[in-house]
């Protein structure tokens, strides 16, 4: 199979433009002939559902949750970026462009990228003409705040709570076709498996979660946008339900799966507090805008902290190390997600965790600094010029509370701390995944009619995902991007006529997947599905995790192969086939994570470098960064599915180029 | 720092098969919870366990876990969302709670939300809601105007994301006597009420979501104010009070 990227020709700048302008158009009469199918609501999926349906098509939309408004896409908390130099610091398209493909560690497609630096502009004009409410400034204008791994401030934010005002927006537009007649909406229900006709993607088959049902459904194209992978580890700060199961079994069905093993490790989260932990929360990065980063300089004190001995507050100034700002003075705590996962991990490797868990993980970002800062500058606002320290106190503090409130109350709620008296304790968390299903310059996959969007394709970010980038792409994917090249697509559909579900590939789809469900109702076994899914995260996070070595993972490989075998052979299933049942949908989805984890672990074998969120423990520096081999890894790494001997897969190499920037080491110092 | 320890509770939990089989009240005894749990986390070890005795676990809703997708519920000792005020189920965690106390665990009780299976319901009532009007007719083809030539007032765009901040969970509905929607309803019609965008459709819209939010079958509101109390994001009464005035101004029309 060779990889075609279809990447347009021409300037950088140009490519997007000619690109649309040579594309296949269907006309409007001709559009509600065509059925498309849209698996997932969130950012990405929403968006692109309520723009199809705007353009006349007719549009079913699926997702598990008893409504679009729930995806996981209502969880990011940051912000979203854009480059509209509103702040006028210097930013344009082609520094947010720079900025990304640097921040992905140069094993993005530049073309991808640039595309979504251009359309980013306008995503913001989209989200406002639909009411979301970003934050503003006095005047009236938008507000904006800054990230890791960028010197400007192109953040847009609603509070703590970007993703939920976007994904309402989407899903405001989404409903507004909804009531139009113009999507089917059907919401708890899970696409478990693809139907081609003719090599083409034609149809879906989907469970109606609370009937059992088996439902077979047809469509000119299938757009996949389910969201990441990243509930492999089972630990992370995924929603529950995140999965990879609509991917996986495109894969299975020839998509290629590119890049799995670069996971985004964030690192700010709350650290894992014992054994019956099911997920991890994330604190948003904004707030290494106004925290410090440090654990003890000395053994002993870190030590005394973990024996509950010392507090924080009363380790002295000179006794911290601010290691993010030591080690990386140009951007400190903004260093990328990356660096500063790392840079916590071997501190506490180190043995100067703060965090009495079972590892000992675990370091502080600390407001204090920022309380008086702020508190200061409030004072003086109010012509206070002789404030006394706990009127500067009291004003830090309220400043804090209207910019983070919300992230402050959850830390709270969670850890039972205060956090405008004490640090805040946060660790990596396994968070976002790069790596995703293999798709062109149109976003199509190696089946025909199959798109993926959002966080399920691969394609912008690199080895590592900037902060505030995931949101850009989803909405970039459904507004801007699939609308023309899915037309493109269905322009020589206009006389294909309705595509009937009594087609063979129907019916035995759907005998597939009624026998993998059979087969786990019936199976006689004796331990949970979790108890499988927590095995697999624990191999995952100690071998496919922050660090990765060639033992290691060549462990992870047959461990998880053993694993596989044993989930099948003695996973128990309670309840029915017929009914509502979480634990039959959770076996479902763990057995393609199974799956999934091992092509993980083979991917980071064979890439043989450090770059981004892959971090190859034989390929760093004396200073212990990573070491990219661009002479040898320059390239997307996209897996073919030969059976379900994961072992078996084929590897194939789509070639980076870089013409439009020059290719440096990353360096944030 | 908060002390790690252990408690054992006793549970009675609502079990009913489907939306047509007639429930019950079952009980559970739980040991070993940690007080650093997640109400949640407490109820994934109760159906660990129950698993492993080979009994169908309790189905109970929830998503991000960390209380912003609206997804989990449960009335717990009879309260919306548990004891805790101002968080959702997954934000509970067991140190709010005793070694040895019995803990009752219900589904939202309410008739436009029907059960679905034990603590599970079915909340597409609010959907339907939105879909008659929640929105602004903006195309989604991308030909707008620049962000910023509309200039929003920070304290209308404040208010207005207040409204927003609305997670969809039903929890008002739910603790409401009257089974009313007026709090849901009124933070959605608030926050385009606050925004020059939504003004254009004002009158349709609330007449439209008013008249939807009936249609499902839910109460009417006589201001006791329970929902303000009971809802896990503090979407104020005030938004109440707007709903009715552009509702009032709408039908004047
Ligand atoms: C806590 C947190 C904070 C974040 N903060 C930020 C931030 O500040 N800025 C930023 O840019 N990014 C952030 N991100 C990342 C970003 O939110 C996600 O990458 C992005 O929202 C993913 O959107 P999506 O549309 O691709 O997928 P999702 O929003 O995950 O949607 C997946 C959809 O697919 C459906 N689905 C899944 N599988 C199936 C199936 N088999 N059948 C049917 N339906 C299915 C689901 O129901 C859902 O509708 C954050 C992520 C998290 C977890
Ligand atoms: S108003 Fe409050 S209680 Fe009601 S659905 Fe919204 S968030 Fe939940
Ligand atoms: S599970 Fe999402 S709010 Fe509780």
């Amino acid at each position: 199979m060779k990889l075609d990227s279809k990447i347009p020709d021409g300037h950088i700048s140009e490519k997007w433009t000619n690109h649309k302008n040579n594309l296949k158009l269907v006309a409007p009469n001709n559009r509600p002939k065509i059925d498309i199918i849209i698996v997932g609501t969130g950012l990405a999926g929403a968006s692109a559902a309520a723009s199809f349906a705007e353009m006349g098509y007719n549009v079913k939309a699926f997702c598990y949750q008893d409504s679009p408004r729930r995806a996981h896409s209502i969880a990011a908390q940051g912000g979203i970026n854009a480059a509209k130099n509103y702040q006028n610091d210097g930013d344009s398209i082609y520094r947010l462009f720079y900025d990304t493909i640097k921040g992905g560690d140069y094993r993005a497609r530049e073309a991808n990228v640039h595309r979504l630096a251009e359309v980013s502009g306008n995503i913001i004009d989209q989200c406002v003409a639909q009411g979301v409410p970003f934050a503003r400034e006095y005047g009236g204008m938008l507000d904006n705040r800054s990230f890791g791994g960028t010197q400007v401030q192109r953040t847009f934010y609603a509070a703590g709570q970007t993703g939920q005002q976007l994904l309402l927006g989407a899903y405001s537009a989404l409903n507004r076709q909804i009531g139009l007649g113009r999507v089917e909406m059907y919401n708890r229900h899970e696409m478990l498996e693809l139907v081609k006709v003719d090599g083409k993607a034609r149809g879906i088959i989907a469970r109606n979660l609370i009937t059992g049902e088996i439902e077979r459904h047809s469509a000119h194209a299938v757009i996949v946008a389910t969201g990441g992978y990243g509930n492999v580890y089972f630990l992370s700060t995924n929603a529950m339900g995140s999965n990879v199961t609509a991917a996986w079994k495109i894969h299975r069905q020839g998509a290629l799966f590119a890049n799995p093993a670069y996971v985004q490790i964030h690192p700010t989260c709350i650290p894992v507090h014992g054994t019956n932990q099911s997920k991890l929360t994330l604190m948003s990065e904004s707030l290494r805008n106004s925290g410090r980063i440090w654990v003890p300089k000395k053994k002993e004190d870190a030590e005394a902290i973990r024996a509950g001995k010392l507090k924080p507050v009363q380790i002295a100034e000179g006794d911290r190390d601010y290691f993010l700002e030591r080690r990386y003075p140009a951007f400190g705590n903004l260093v990328p997600r990356d660096v500063a996962s790392r840079a916590a991990k071997e501190r506490c490797d180190a043995g100067f965790g703060i965090e009495a868990n079972d590892t000992n993980e675990g370091v502080y970002l600390d407001f204090s600094t920022e309380i008086q800062n702020k508190g200061k500058q409030a004072a003086y606002a109010k012509g206070n010029h002789n404030p006394s320290a706990a009127e500067i106190t009291a004003l830090g503090k309220q400043w804090l509370e209207e910019k983070y409130g919300n992230l402050f109350t959850m830390y709270q709620k969670i850890t039972d701390e205060n956090p405008y008296e004490t640090p805040m304790k946060i660790y990596p968390a396994v968070h976002y995944t790069m790596g995703g299903v293999w798709v062109d310059y149109n976003l199509q996959s190696t089946i025909p009619g199959c798109f993926v969007a959002g966080e399920a394709n691969f394609s912008d970010h690199g080895a590592n995902r900037l902060g505030a980038s995931a949101l850009m792409q989803g909405l970039a994917d459904g507004y801007f991007v699939l609308p023309y090249t899915v037309s493109n697509y269905l322009a020589d559909d206009i006389r294909t006529g309705k595509i009937s579900t009594d087609l063979p590939e129907f019916v035995e789809a759907e005998n597939r997947v009624k026998d993998q469900i059979n087969s786990f109702i019936n199976n006689k076994g004796t331990k949970s599905v979790d108890h499988f899914h927590k095995r697999l995260g624990n191999i995952m996070w100690n071998k496919v995790g922050m660090g990765r070595n060639e033992n290691g993972l060549t462990e992870a490989i047959s461990e998880i192969a053993a694993l596989k075998e044993e989930f099948y052979k003695n996973v128990y299933v309670p309840g029915s086939n017929d009914e509502l049942n979480p634990e039959l949908e959770k076996a479902l989805r763990v057995a393609d994570f199974i799956e999934l984890g091992q092509l993980m672990a083979m991917d980071a074998l064979q890439r043989k470098e450090s770059c981004g969120g892959h971090f190859r423990e034989e390929y760093q520096d004396s200073e212990g960064e990573t070491l990219r081999d661009d002479v040898n890894f320059s390239f997307v790494g996209a897996w073919e599915y030969q059976g379900s001997d994961i072992n078996k897969e084929v590897l194939h190499k789509e070639d980076l180029k870089y013409d439009f920037i020059k290719i440096a080491a990353r360096n944030y110092k | 720092m908060a002390s790690k320890k252990n408690i054992n509770i006793n549970l009675k939990i609502w079990r009913q098969k489907n939306a047509k089989a007639k429930g019950s009240m079952e009980t559970y005894k739980l040991d070993n919870v940690s007080t650093d749990s997640s109400f949640l986390e407490m109820l994934d070890q109760l159906n660990e366990e129950l698993i492993n005795k080979q009994i169908e676990p309790v189905a109970f809703d929830h998503d991000c876990r960390e209380g912003i997708c609206g997804m989990c519920s449960l009335y717990i000792n009879g309260r919306a969302h548990g004891p805790d005020t101002g968080i959702t189920t997954c934000q509970l965690h067991m140190r709010m709670f005793n070694d040895g106390d019995t803990i009752f665990v219900e589904p939202w009780r309410s008739k436009a939300f029907p059960v679905i299976k034990d603590l599970v319901v079915d909340r597409t009532s609010f959907e339907r809601i939105q879909q008659a009007g929640g929105f602004v007719s903006v195309n989604t083809s991308g030909n707008t105007i620049d962000a910023n030539a509309t200039p929003v007032p920070k304290h209308d765009a404040d208010k207005a994301f207040e409204a927003a901040a609305c997670i969809g969970c039903g929890a008002c509905v739910a603790t409401c006597k009257n089974g009313s929607a007026m709090l849901f309803v009124g933070a959605k019609v608030s926050q385009f009420a606050l925004l020059p965008q939504g003004k254009v459709e004002a009158t349709q819209r609330v007449l439209n979501m008013v008249r939807q939010m009936d249609e499902e079958g839910f109460g009417n509101c006589t201001n006791t104010g329970a929902c303000e109390i009971e809802c896990p994001k503090g979407i104020s009464l005030e938004n109440i009070a707007r709903m009715n005035r552009e509702f009032l101004k709408a039908s004047l029309k």
